[in-house]
């Protein structure tokens, strides 16, 4: 018996392991490469044999600057405005899904679903000549507008699923302890959907910044070219020299904010607050 | 405290099921009214019609004489115990109760809301969790946070919603109890929602039976169990619930299948000109023969019986008889069967005995059964023949009196003890 237990544990670790190593070797990878100098770029080591700070000094105030700055810009910006965008649309929209009969319900998660499973691929053509036609070619609405395509319909199906678990009883008995419709959604509806608005809002958020295929398809210059496509247009300290140590550098300076989102909010990703509002 | 009138309620639902139809009650402040029924026949639509949760389709519904159908809940001013205890999760125990209190605006300062929740808190054994969330309550500590948001505002009535059914049967019988002395000490007018026989049985003042959104009786516990108005409420009522045994009327003599049966005059007459009636007998009304005492036997009648089986339960025991009907009888209670949302009304007789009696499963025995309060019902309309409407409202009316004698001695006994200094 117990020695099954111990067995199965030592198991358990092994494969945590194997995951973990799986899944962060790139990440170390990369970390590695970005300290690395130019000419330890080939050696074949893992580690680099004397750390140098060079490459985040080319990008953040060096020769890089100017290329690699506008483009973290451009990428907060626009990922910010496309999250806000998409979680107002779709917290409203999966409001209406979970809470209202209306016919169409399915057809509109059947179409989010279509939308998302759509190849990005295939549209980018079109898009990038209409976009020159009409003017939205390398600007940031010329962006956010295919980004909403990627992340209103997860928001919505999330938000939709998140908000078909509240007990929206608590509503009608905050109205039997006195509150108007207004003050019975805002203290005993929203405090429970915000911790969903809020998971929803950061994985709308990770979608957005991570894109590559609109990034560089639909935008020339600094004007809108966000850090995934920026780090090809890297270039070496001169032409003989690789920037794979900038672009590494840059690829680490990207991930922090991602990583810094997950470990500050994963009480809030991971909530569980809505447990205990109904019969254990 | 207030009286709640209910004048022809009728609830429609969009697709024009009527949910609750036709139902008038007139509820007296301070009166503890219990609506029962099977599942689906429109109490909790009763219930929030009376809250305010559910629109009303037609009829009128009057708080201390006044019309509220297009009131809001929170003017209505009632508090409500829902089944689930729909507690906020996010907050705390206190500020679950103090919900209502902060939500009428500079009613109540701060001060006034940490006394007031206190008190409530410490009246339903809740002092030690009150900075603790929901979700680390056991389900009976839940069920009383919900009580605690209740009564901790002076509302003009309680209204619960079957607060008891996800209890165990311990905590059950317990919280049945405080419930009712609560409600007596504090004298509110409350409705309250149950399938529960005993729940129905023990709190209610007044038991109003329901059956497919339609009213069939309100009365007293004890006029509901001796006096129902038709097969439905007999049926539903009592547990085990009364048999009914399909009979020929021959003079004064019924004809059953547990042999003939000796009725009074004019029991007779009401049953007379019907080719089959059904008798409702409850299992008290029989006993073993050989524990009758002698001068009791003649107030009924014996007959020789073979029982399938026995269950010993200590203080009494069930016997089961087995009996076979006419296929054309067989059709009859099949059908109420049906109607009363049974899966089948097995030809068969549920008999209580003494603890004592030695009959056994399998042996012929004799069997005693007590004819005086055995009530008649025509299978057609389901309408009880013989019943006493002057008795049943006796009954009721007594009920009535010891309701009002209870109110005010436990409202003497809370004067007193707050006048003493503690
Ligand atoms: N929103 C609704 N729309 C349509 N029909 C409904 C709705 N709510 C309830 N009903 C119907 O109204 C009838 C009464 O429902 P109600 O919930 O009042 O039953 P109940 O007596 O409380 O049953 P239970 O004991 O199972 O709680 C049911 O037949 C139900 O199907
Ligand atoms: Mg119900």
């Amino acid at each position: 018996m117990k020695a099954s237990r111990t067995k199965e544990r030592v198991t358990w670790i092994i494969i945590s392991v194997l995951v973990l190593l799986y899944a962060l070797f790139p990440v170390v990878s990369i970390m590695a490469t970005s300290f690395k100098l130019p000419s330890e770029l080939t050696s074949g080591k893992f580690l680099p044999s004397s750390w140098t700070g060079s490459n985040y000094e080319q990008i953040l105030v060096g020769s890089a600057q100017d290329l690699f700055l506008s483009s973290l810009r451009n990428s907060i910006g626009i990922a910010l405005i496309a999250t806000f965008i998409a979680v107002v649309l779709a917290t409203l929209c999966a409001y209406a899904i979970a809470r209202l009969d209306f016919p169409g319900k399915k057809v509109i998660l059947t179409t989010a679903l279509a939308v998302s499973i759509f190849p990005v691929i295939s549209i980018v053509t079109p898009l990038f000549n209409l976009w020159r036609n009409i003017g939205l070619y390398d600007t940031w609405p010329g962006l956010i507008i295919p980004y909403l395509s990627l992340t209103l319909p997860i928001s919505i199906w999330t938000l939709a699923a998140f908000f078909r678990q509240i007990p929206w009883e608590l509503e009608q008995a905050a109205q039997v302890d006195g509150a108007t419709t207004w003050q019975a959604f805002r203290k005993a509806i929203v405090p429970l959907a915000a911790p969903g608005v809020f998971t929803t809002a950061i994985i709308a958020f990770f979608i957005a910044w991570n894109d590559f295929v609109y990034g560089i398809s639909l935008t020339s210059t600094e004007a809108a070219r966000p850090v995934p496509a920026a780090l090809a247009f890297f270039t070496g300290a001169s032409q003989f020299e690789s920037p794979v140590g900038a672009i590494s550098a840059a690829a680490i300076i990207v991930t922090i904010p991602i990583v810094l989102l997950v470990l500050l909010f994963q009480r809030q990703i991971v909530s569980g607050l809505t447990q205990g509002a109904v019969k254990g | 405290m207030a009286s709640i009138t209910l004048q022809n309620l009728v609830k429609q639902y969009g697709d024009g099921f009527p949910a609750v139809n036709d139902v008038s009650i007139d509820i007296e402040d301070g009166e503890f009214i219990i609506l029962v029924g099977p599942s689906g026949c429109g109490k909790s639509t009763l219930l929030r019609m009376i809250v305010g949760l559910e629109d009303i389709t037609s009829g009128d519904l009057l708080i201390d004489g006044k019309r509220v159908n297009e009131k809001a809940p929170r003017d209505r001013n009632l508090a409500m115990v829902f089944q689930n205890y729909a507690l906020y999760p996010h907050l705390t125990v206190f500020e679950n109760i103090a919900f209502p209190l902060r939500l009428a605006k500079g009613k109540h300062t701060d001060d006034e809301i940490r006394k007031l929740v206190t008190d409530a808190a410490k009246t339903l054994e809740l002092t030690d969790h009150l900075e603790r969330k929901p979700g680390n309550l056991s389900g009976g500590q839940r069920q009383r946070v919900a009580m605690g948001r209740a009564i901790v505002r002076q509302a003009d009535a309680f209204l619960f919603d079957e607060p008891l059914s996800n209890l165990d049967a311990k905590l059950r019988g317990q919280m049945r109890s405080e419930i009712s002395q609560m409600q007596r000490r504090l004298g509110v007018t409350s409705v309250y929602v149950t399938h529960d026989q005993t729940e129905a049985m023990t709190l209610g003042d007044r038991v109003a039976v329901l059956k497919k959104g339609v009213l069939q009786q309100i009365a007293s516990p004890r006029e509901l169990y001796e006096q129902p108005v038709n097969l439905f409420v007999a049926g539903f009522i009592g547990s085990p619930s009364m048999n009914f045994l399909p009979a020929t009327l021959e003079g004064n003599v019924l004809k059953t299948a547990v042999g003939d049966i000796q009725v009074t005059e004019d029991k007779a007459r009401a049953a007379a000109g019907k080719k089959v009636v059904l008798v409702g007998l409850r299992p008290e009304f029989f006993e073993d023969a050989s524990l009758v005492e002698e001068h009791k036997k003649d107030l009924g009648s014996t007959f020789m019986a073979e029982l399938t089986h026995t269950e010993w339960l200590g203080n009494e025991q069930y016997g089961y008889i087995n009996f076979d009907p006419d296929p054309e009888v067989r059709e009859l209670l099949n059908s109420l069967a049906a109607e009363m949302d049974a899966d089948e009304l097995r030809p068969q007789i549920v008999v209580t005995l003494d603890a004592a009696s030695r009959i056994r499963g399998g042996r012929s025995a004799e069997l005693w059964l007590d004819t005086r309060k055995m009530h008649i019902f025509d299978p057609e309309t389901g309408d009880n023949l013989t019943r006493d409407a002057e008795a049943g409202a006796a009954l009721t009316q007594e009920a009535n009196t010891a309701r009002a004698e209870e109110i005010s001695e436990a409202r003497e006994r809370e004067a007193s003890t707050a006048g003493q200094p503690a």
